[in-house]
């Protein structure tokens, strides 16, 4: 299924590379609501515990999402750590 | 052994039907005893596709509250010797299919039929669960447009979870069909491109059917496109993902846009 150079070139200038952008970040969203909604929820809470032994976090700025793939699926932890925490990090290290 | 395949897709529309019937038949034609199931209790379809809506006289509920026998309401095709439907009913209530009731007509087909395909209905409600609930394989249908890939995501994730064989730790085995596949808008980057929903279902291909007024031509008079005409583009990519079906393998067709050279235009010639 390779898509010649004129294919491609008419591509960019039609709708389905946004469809396909929407579709992929709505089903990221909406796989994760269906797998188990505790399993991430539990993750969520036990991941946001131990960081914050050690970094001061503010809770809302913890995400964690599931993504299912064709061979792996990926967990992406999102951590938001508040200016000057990060330099403590450095210099602790 | 006998294997049963269900025909989903959450949205309406998609070509469910008109998918059951072109590969029931095709798997006819080669030599498989194959019965087609309509479980879209009160919006029966599959009978007039199939030609045989004038000859239904007991229906799957009938069979499923044992007012009828299951050889009573099977319905053999007219064309084809190994072809058989099991009609819906048009009763309104869609309750009057029990789990059990559907759990002993499978397994009764089972021991007649090489496959059983279940025409789904539309939704993830009852009707939906109930005639994924004892498949071995399934289709799900997708057209090129995201509001079907977002339900054919929902769908996986059902046969994942909801039917038997993942209650008992196996899984259901999964193709995507994309159909009604328009070659001259997928050229212009209007439509999804195949690439990106196999990307995003992460199921196997099983084919592409191209959008065509075949389709509509053979719903008129009441005939599988498989058997109405068989050489007709969406007859043969029909037929290629009945042969992967039975574990053949077959390169896959694109449907392409016909490019046609001046020579073509000049003697008349269409691209395949
Ligand atoms: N490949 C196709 N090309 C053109 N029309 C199609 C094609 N597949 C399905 N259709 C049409 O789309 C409509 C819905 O198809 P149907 O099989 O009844 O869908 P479903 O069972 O999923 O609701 C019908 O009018 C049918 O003729
Ligand atoms: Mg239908």
């Amino acid at each position: 299924m390779s898509i010649n150079l004129l294919q491609f070139l008419r591509r960019r200038t039609g709708s389905a590379p946004v469809a396909r952008e929407r579709l992929q970040i709505l089903l990221a969203h909406e796989r994760g609501l269906r797998s188990q909604p505790d399993l991430l929820g539990i993750l969520r809470e036990e991941i946001l515990a131990v960081v914050s032994r050690h970094i001061e976090l503010d809770p809302d700025k913890v995400v964690v999402r599931m993504d299912r793939g064709s061979s792996v699926s990926t967990l992406e932890v999102d951590i938001e750590i508040p200016n000057g925490v990060d330099k403590r990090l450095a210099a602790a290290s | 052994m006998a294997k049963v395949l269900v025909v989903t897709s959450g949205k309406g529309g998609v070509g469910k039907t008109t998918s059951t019937a072109a590969i029931g038949a095709a798997l006819a034609q080669r030599g498989e005893k194959v019965v087609v199931v309509d479980f879209d209790v009160g919006l029966r379809n599959l009978d007039l596709i199939m030609g045989a809506e004038r000859r239904v006289v007991f229906d799957l509920i009938n069979v499923a509250q044992g007012v009828a026998k299951l050889s009573q309401a099977l319905i053999r095709d007219k064309r084809l010797e190994s072809l058989w439907l099991l009609p819906a009913s048009q009763t309104r209530d869609k309750d009057a299919l029990t789990e059990e009731g559907v759990r002993d007509i499978i397994a009764d087909l089972r021991t007649k039929f090489d496959w059983v395909i279940c025409d789904s209905p539309a939704g993830i409600e009852r009707g939906a669960t109930l005639a994924m609930r004892y498949a071995d394989e399934a289709i799900v249908v997708t057209n090129p447009e995201v509001s079907s890939v977002r339900d054919a995501d929902r769908i996986i994730g059902m046969l994942d979870s909801k039917t038997v064989k993942a209650e008992a730790g196996e899984q259901v085995k999964k193709h995507v069909l994309i159909t009604r596949y328009d070659t001259g808008r997928a050229a212009r980057g209007e439509m999804l491109s195949i690439d990106d929903i196999l990307e995003i279902l992460a199921i196997p291909l099983l084919g592409i059917i191209p959008e065509s007024q075949d389709v509509l031509r053979a719903s008129n008079v009441g005939s599988p496109v498989t058997l109405n005409d068989a050489a007709s583009m969406p007859a043969r990519a029909y037929s290629d993902a009945a042969r992967r079906l039975t574990g053949e393998t077959v390169a896959m067709m694109v449907p392409a846009e016909p490019r046609r050279g001046f020579m073509d235009r000049l003697l008349g010639r269409r691209a395949a």
